[in-house]
């Protein structure tokens, strides 16, 4: 990790003086930092700057491999620091509040009531997307988080004749799995799959409702609540379906034991489905995908975005603007989307070359999103400050490595943690 | 003019390095310090003090005390057992045996690694599920059972052997140079005296190696306070943060985390820690000096 690390620093030391070198930069470039490298999502960007590039525009190319953006937003602070930020870059969920209460996010507004974008995304979105009621960033897609995905083969081997909907399915289903020699749940440990784990859990149990009080709002009642108590059971009880070699296993390698059928069941945001559709394994068919147990009504988010940075060349400010406009453009949002596995953030998109995985997610994302089932992804970094998510992310993986740790003492660790500021 | 100048060369030779040196080390200690005192959060920032805030905070945290206490378990043994078994392997290859030269790279080879790459490999060799375990088991051993990298208590022992493996040919390296460093006669001598051999490396030999050992254990043990990549490639300090060390602490903390201030405050603590191993071995050494020459 650390070697990689190093490389790009490295990569992007070299780049930097480049940049610095060649000050005057050509009018209506834009440079785009994201860390979308692997197959299908470096696909996607390819098809973003040919769109942008049939508007006269230069893409300049800035990919950060790595560390899920970790490494990226370790560059882009020292751009933003050295006072020569890019055009836009990959930023979501309340950094891009910070980054906005820096003072270095451009205003999108004009773009946005042109394109009317108020009305083209759910409230609980845009306000991700908003600081102090101005659109500073712009949406590419939608990952849905409370998944649980299924191998067909397994699940027939072991009798089990369809994907758990509740709890006590679940359970009865991860027995039989156990008994047919099978690992019942591919679990990854580490902080942020714990946590993903965790999240479908508490929705599973306690609801959308009490999802957004206890780990959105953080509210202290909610997180010492019986709720929260029978939610840390249930997650605890899971882990008896693990197999021994999850710590620090990465999560497409736990996806892996899915698709070789070693592994019935795993809790996974969809970008598990590209993995399954790059081994050749066709949805509904071969894999399965349903709502984690117990969350059918109620959908965890994970929108990435691009925020943008206040640019002084106009040249560049159009060609940022044309950037946000194409990026929520029917056009882009299929074509990225199809290639990533996500499904578009503009409602009401045609979605017939979408797979089942992806038209249930649409579904349910318009529909939560009227009934307030649509709740931010607290694994993701969609619904509190770093310093807090950390240190409940800690609080909740330490109570699923130590089985010593009491249900009790674990309420009281997350809530603890949740009052980090 | 021109003997000036050649008093004047060493100096502005030595400059530069002197300027970079003192910017970059000690400049950038400064530096951390005071951000340790701001609020600093994702973007230094100087605006406001909060004096020792930042302290109190990182000594309320409990994964700071499991990194501290993770730090001195590490250490201890880490430090300890690449020297015994450094020294033995020294003293066992100093008995002319066949074969030495051959026998001596391959100790000292694993030195030759990184620690990325012996953090990975062991991660694989301690794996339940691929690694040791697994290969008694296919063996017939069915009953064998290693798994203390995936159980959070026992994951930071497994960080010490790794560290071991890595450093123990290491410390050989050293020891041997001293070994052979000893005058023969002296052990003859002792020979003719009728010591037997366990004595005369005990009494005599181990003595003498006394300056070996005060140098193995400075680099040893600045190596060990150091580590980072050797848990970011074994346990990434997992599982939970059980295996969380200082380093790892402050990188999590400033640079994913966004708390600048609080990972400010963890590297001072950590710079403090080496300080009080480092200086008084300095103070001793330069004290030491004019009485020597």
């Amino acid at each position: 990790m650390m070697g990689r690390f190093m490389r790009n620093t490295l990569k992007f030391t070299t780049l930097f003086l480049a940049m610095t070198a060649s000050a005057a930069l050509s009018a209506g470039q834009v440079e785009v930092l994201h860390y979308w490298t692997s197959g299908g999502e470096a696909k996607s960007v390819a098809e973003l700057k040919k769109m942008l590039e049939a508007k006269g525009h230069v893409w300049k190319d800035f990919a950060v491999a790595g560390g899920g953006g970790d490494n990226a937003a370790t560059v882009l602070k020292s751009r933003v620091v050295s006072g020569n930020p890019p055009a836009a870059a990959q930023i979501k969920g309340p950094a891009i509040q910070e980054w906005a209460s820096e003072g270095v996010l451009a205003n999108l507004d004009s773009v946005g009531k042109a394109e009317k974008w108020d009305s083209l995304l759910p409230k609980v979105v845009a306000d991700v997307l908003k600081y102090k009621g101005s659109y500073v960033a712009v949406p590419v897609n939608v990952h849905r988080v409370n998944w649980l995905w299924g191998s067909s083969a397994a699940l027939k081997k072991a009798g089990v004749a369809s994907m758990p909907k509740t709890w006590d399915e679940f359970f009865a289903a991860a027995d039989k799995i156990k008994k047919a020699g099978l690992i019942p749940v591919a679990h990854s440990g580490q902080n942020i799959w714990d946590f993903t784990t965790f999240e479908s859990v508490v929705l599973g149990v306690g609801g959308a409702k009490f999802y957004d009080d206890a780990l959105v709002k953080l509210d202290p009642k909610a997180l010492t609540s019986e709720t929260m108590k029978k939610s840390l059971e249930t997650f605890r009880r899971i882990k008896a379906y693990v197999d021994p070699a999850a710590p620090g296993r990465d999560w497409n390698l736990s996806t892996a034991l899915v698709i070789q059928d070693k592994a019935a069941f795993q809790f996974m945001g969809d970008w598990a489905k590209g993995e399954f559709v790059a081994a050749g394994k066709v949805p509904g068919k071969d894999f399965l995908c349903a709502a984690a147990p117990g969350s059918a009504n109620a959908y965890t988010f994970n929108v990435d975005s691009f925020a943008m940075f206040k640019l002084k060349d106009a040249g560049a400010q159009k060609a940022q603007g044309d950037l946000a406009a194409t990026i929520m453009g029917t056009e882009f949002q299929q074509v990225f989307n199809l290639n990533k596995g996500s499904i578009p953030v503009r409602l009401n998109m045609p979605m017939d070359k979408f797979d089942d995985c992806a038209k249930l997610s649409s579904k349910d994302f318009v529909e939560t999103a009227k009934v307030g089932g649509l709740v931010p992804s607290v694994a993701h970094g969609m619904a509190i400050k770093p310093a807090a998510e950390g240190a409940i992310k800690d609080a909740v993986s330490q109570f699923w490595s130590d089985d010593k740790i009491s249900v009790a003492d674990g309420m009281k660790n997350i809530a603890k943690a949740a009052a980090t500021r | 003019m021109s003997r000036s100048f050649e008093s004047l060369l060493p100096k502005l030779v030595v400059a530069p390095a002197f300027v970079l040196g003192f910017a970059f080390i000690y400049g950038l200690m400064v530096w951390n310090g005071v951000l340790s005192v701001t609020a600093s959060r994702m973007l230094p920032n100087y605006d406001e003090f909060v004096g020792l805030a930042q302290y109190e905070k990182l000594f309320e945290m409990d994964r700071w005390w499991v990194a501290l206490k993770n730090l001195g378990i590490f250490s201890v043994l880490y430090v300890g057992g690449a020297l015994v078994l450094g020294l033995v392997l020294a003293i066992f290859l100093d008995q002319k045996v066949r074969a030495e030269g051959f026998l001596r790279t391959v100790y000292l080879y694993p030195m030759a690694l990184s620690f990325i790459v012996t953090g990975t490999a062991w991660k694989w060799i301690l794996n339940p599920s691929m690694g040791l375990e697994k290969l008694m088991q296919d063996l017939g051993w069915t009953s064998f059972h290693f798994d203390w990298l995936v159980q959070s208590e026992t994951a930071i022992y497994c960080v010490v052997i790794a560290g071991i493996w890595q450093s123990a040919g290491f410390a050989m390296a050293l020891f041997l140079a001293g070994l052979r460093g000893i005058d023969d006669s002296i052990i003859k001598a002792a020979q003719m005296d009728g010591a037997s051999l366990p004595r005369i490396y005990w009494r005599i030999i181990l003595p003498v190696l006394r300056p070996v050992v005060f140098s193995t254990i400075l680099v040893l043990s600045h190596l060990s306070i150091k580590s980072f990549d050797l848990v970011m490639a074994l346990t990434a300090g997992g599982p939970g943060f059980s295996t969380d060390v200082p380093a790892t602490f402050m990188f999590v903390m400033s640079f994913t985390r966004g708390q600048i201030g609080l990972g400010a405050a963890s590297a001072t603590m950590m710079l403090a820690t080496v300080a009080a191993i480092v200086v008084p071995y300095l103070y001793s050494e330069l004290r030491a000096k004019p009485h020597d020459r």
